[in-house]
């Protein structure tokens, strides 16, 4: 069985200032899913960058072996060529473009070099169907990908799923995943591990990144650890508990995922009455209809759904950044507000951390301390000018408080890891002093250990008198955090659990319709 | 001398190679011409006909940090040129009457490109472009195609007149003191939050360095008439531009709108409005040039100001700021201006044929940018 498809060896790769990788070996066996864990920040996305190209050779030392023969790669697209794929975090899709042109991206079939369009679209109807993106038969959600969808019109998780299908169109032989199903509702997340399985029994070796370890131990054969930029260690995956993972991920023993706290639940925040809003591409239809929903002091309340459900846009909306009208009544405090750009939201103390944080949330070519101040100039500044060491002075403070890994308040935000560039973000809003917080998928992309991080510092910021609105689209976090939950579907609130209440059959029959 | 290495490594690799350039070009055309290059008058004159791209380069600086464009500045100097000649001359309007209405104009006029911009959403390529033909006609309107002076000697200061070298001896020991003491404050303040400095002989050398290049700047220009007063007006200019893009929270928030729109939107920036006032500020500068190429040819012509905006985003990409926003010096713009300015007059006086200075400059435009995005790919 030990007939090494690929092997790493002893690959060390410095930034200016960090050993991001020092001495990690990696062995991949032909035909197998071999998953890759550790915390932000461990190497992960390091390793696979070198392993596909991204960092070409002479950027780092070491050596790479395919079938037992040396190769570096001076590219992405040498690795490519040998058939290493490579779907990251961040998606590469071009906006503008379809489905199908994205998928066969630089390698269209042609017939004397003319695009030959029928193969395409019906080459990639096939890969759509593969990744159950295009189904024959109707279904309760009435919606499908087409061959000509433009990419932008499609949500995130339906993006990943093209990834994948462009992955497939390019033959590849050994599969990286990098946190593939972080955006993923739990449907698409067992299409997503059916897809990996089938291609296993074609032979086909994955190399599957997550923090979802329940993952990880469906889907895996082995594991490697990294911890620190060093490999901890590699097993069979029967071999070993999702414990044993945790504690060599993180060098500690990790009991509770969930700090549920018992919050106190006083007086309405925020209510929202009779709100809808409209799809800013098709005139006349509704995206969000008549949502009546309220929020209490002390609690943390969860919204879920399914993917496309209307989470984002209603609160994209509420918090006065979603390009469409809206009609229906915001009250805070009782009082009622109107909101019509995010100036006004903050100036309400409603706050907002989007699911995207480079598109939404981060300057990335800005450092910590400007993207941290970004939202609550006016308060660090006497006569329009920045009070640069009061600046300076309540970053450090905010840093210490979300314990964000940095070397300084002038490290630039690009050079974060996504746990560290999620608390910077965080930064921006708890400086903004709200009083209702949004988090729009707080933990997507962060390890274990961060997580934790995040939930206490919501427990905290609750105890601190913040509501907290919490949107995820996963199921244990909403219930292993929520002091009240609502769950939506096709824009609709479809049901409203409390924490005894809830238990995650209701909450997706809730997020399918409320119908059975 | 490590902390002087750590201290080197804070000053970006940009400018160093930027003043290594102007300083080797200038080695170069010195050798070429015998030493006329470096005579004081020609020092003068240089600096002199820099001032007007100088001037645009600050307004065009701050419209690409945002991630836009103006490509109408140049037009908009030639028409209110034209306007200043037809009130001053023609209705006899007097100097600093002219001169209120010249720079009110062209803010207005700036700002009313913004709102079409910012409110209305048309690209600012194509509203500035469509700014650029209209203003040229209006020059060639309310010129009727000839040139109207002559100016009164009021108004001819802002372009002829020199500041006189007591003043300028004057203004120099200020500046040099202003600058250490803010320096002094800035250092004091960080000790006292405890953030980290550079060390006391660091911080002595580099002040005694900036004062000797001051008073070295103000003798040179001495020794011919004094300061210019244009200028002077692009120092004072740059000063306070500095200020407002550095330490300001409009500042701040344009740097953010060219980093990234939809984060500066999400964290409640006034982005529109923001938009607005970068476009009067830039419709402002044309109209300060405006006011100064007036003075300085002593009439309103037909043709001042061609291609100026070219020249104008040229120096500001050759100061480093980057197209696709976000990244960028006001004081910048002065430098590349003042490298153009050099490349121009050296050639000139080497009497190489004009269409050389076009092909080098287009040449080190290009160049510029590659060095950027070499540079920045190696950090």
């Amino acid at each position: 069985m030990s007939n090494k498809i690929l092997e790493m060896q002893n690959i060390t790769k410095i930034f200016p200032g960090v050993r991001a990788l020092d001495d990690v070996c990696l062995q991949v066996n032909n035909g197998e899913v071999h998953a890759i864990c550790g915390e932000n920040g461990a190497g992960k996305s390091t390793l696979i960058k070198i392993l596909s190209g991204v960092y070409p050779e002479g950027t780092y030392e070491g050596r790479i072996l395919i079938n037992d023969e040396e190769h570096v790669f001076s590219g992405t697209s040498a690795a490519e060529k040998v058939g290493i794929v490579c779907i990251h975090q961040e998606l590469e899709l071009i906006p503008d473009l379809t489905v199908a042109e994205n998928i066969f991206l630089g390698k269209y079939p042609h017939k004397f070099g003319v695009v030959d369009w029928n193969e395409i679209y019906s080459q990639t109807r096939e890969l759509l169907k593969e990744v159950g993106l295009h189904r024959e038969s109707q279904d309760e959600e009435g919606r499908q990908v087409k061959p000509t969808d433009i990419i932008k019109h499609l949500g995130i998780g339906q993006r990943q799923l093209v990834e994948i299908a462009k992955a497939l169109a390019r033959d590849a032989k050994i599969l990286i995943l990098d946190e593939p199903t972080a955006a993923l509702t739990e449907t698409e997340v067992e299409t997503l591990l059916g897809i990996l399985e089938e291609l296993r029994s074609r032979g086909i070796t994955s190399i599957y990144i997550s923090h979802k370890l329940d993952e990880v131990m469906h889907i895996a054969d082995r594991v490697t650890i990294l911890r620190d930029g060093k490999s901890i260690g590699s097993d069979d995956i029967k071999n070993i508990t999702k414990n044993d993972i945790i504690r060599m991920m993180v060098g500690r023993e990790l009991t509770n995922l969930f700090p549920y706290e018992d919050h106190k639940q006083q007086d309405k925040v925020l209510e929202i009455k009779n709100y809808s809003v409209q799809d800013p591409d098709i005139p006349g239809r509704f995206l969000i209809k008549d949502v009546n929903i309220h929020a209490n002091k002390g609690e943390i309340l969860g919204i879920s759904g399914l993917m496309g459900a209307g989470r984002t846009e209603l609160f994209t909306s509420l918090f006065g950044a979603f390009p469409a009208n809206s009609v229906g009544d915001i009250f805070i405090n009782g009082e009622k507000v109107s909101i019509k750009s995010p100036v006004d939201a903050l100036s309400h103390g409603f706050a907002l951390v989007t699911e995207d944080r480079k598109r939404y949330g981060l300057i990335l070519g800005m450092d910590i301390k400007e993207n941290t101040t970004m939202a609550s100039l006016e308060d660090i500044s006497k006569l329009s000018v920045i009070d640069m060491n009061q600046e300076i002075a309540l970053t450090q403070e905010l840093i210490e408080k979300l314990k964000t890994k940095t070397w300084g308040v002038e490290e630039k935000a690009k050079n974060l890891s996504g746990g560290n560039q999620q608390k910077v973000v965080l930064q921006k809003a708890l400086l903004t002093k709200p009083k209702i917080l949004v988090l729009d998928e707080p933990t997507r992309g962060i390890d274990v250990g961060a997580k934790l991080e995040i939930y206490k510092i919501m427990n905290q910021l609750v105890e601190e008198g913040v509501v907290i609105i919490m949107i995820s689209s996963e199921l244990e976090e909403i219930l292993g955090m929520s002091n009240r939950i609502y769950v939506m579907a096709e824009g609709r609130i479809t049901g409203e659990f409390t924490a005894k209440e809830a238990n995650q059959e209701n909450i997706m029959q809730a997020a399918v319709g409320g119908m059975v | 001398m490590n902390s002087f290495k750590k201290y080197l490594k804070t000053i970006e690799l940009r400018n160093f190679v930027m003043i290594g350039a102007l300083l080797l070009i200038w080695v170069v055309f010195s050798t070429l011409t015998g030493g006329s290059f470096l005579l004081t008058r020609n020092i003068s004159n240089l600096v002199r006909h820099m001032a007007l791209v100088g001037i645009l380069g600050i307004g065009m600086t701050m419209v690409i940090i945002t991630g836009n464009i103006d490509l109408s500045v140049g037009s908009i100097l030639g028409a209110m040129g034209g306007l200043a000649a037809v009130l001053h001359v023609w209705y006899g309007v007097g100097t600093y009457q002219t001169i209120g209405i010249v720079l009110l104009v062209s803010m207005i006029i700036g700002t009313a490109q913004g709102a079409i911009i910012s409110y209305l959403k048309v690209p600012a390529f194509i509203v500035t472009l469509g700014g650029l033909l209209i203003f040229r006609g209006v020059q060639l309107g309310l010129t009727k195609g000839i040139s109207i002076a002559p100016f009164a000697d009021t108004y001819k200061i802002y372009g002829q007149a020199y500041i006189a070298p007591s003043i300028v001896w004057v203004l120099a020991i200020a500046t040099s003191i202003v600058l250490f003491l803010l320096d002094a404050k800035k250092r004091s303040d960080r000790i006292k939050y405890k953030f980290e400095v550079s060390n006391f002989g660091i911080f002595i050398g580099k002040n005694v360095v900036l004062t000797l290049i001051i008073l070295f700047v103000a003798f040179i220009l001495n020794s011919y008439r004094g300061l210019p007063m244009q200028v002077f007006l692009m120092m004072l200019l740059v000063v306070i531009f500095t200020f407002v893009t550095q330490k300001t929270t409009f500042g701040r928030s344009i740097y953010a709108m060219g980093g990234n729109f939809e984060a500066s939107l999400y964290s409640g920036i006034k982005v529109k409005r923001n938009l607005v006032i970068v476009y009067a500020i830039n419709g402002l500068m044309a109209g300060i040039a405006a006011v100064v190429i007036t003075a300085r040819l002593n009439a309103g012509t037909p043709t001042a100001g061609m291609n100026m905006e070219l020249d104008a985003i040229a120096s500001s990409v050759i100061g480093g700021t980057s197209m696709s926003g976000g990244v960028g010096k006001v004081y910048g713009a002065i430098l590349g201006a003042l490298f153009m300015a050099s490349i121009d007059n050296g050639m000139s006086m080497m009497n190489i044929d004009a269409y050389w200075q076009y092909i080098v400059k287009g040449v080190i435009l290009v160049v510029a940018v590659w060095f950027d995005i070499y540079s920045s790919k190696k950090a």
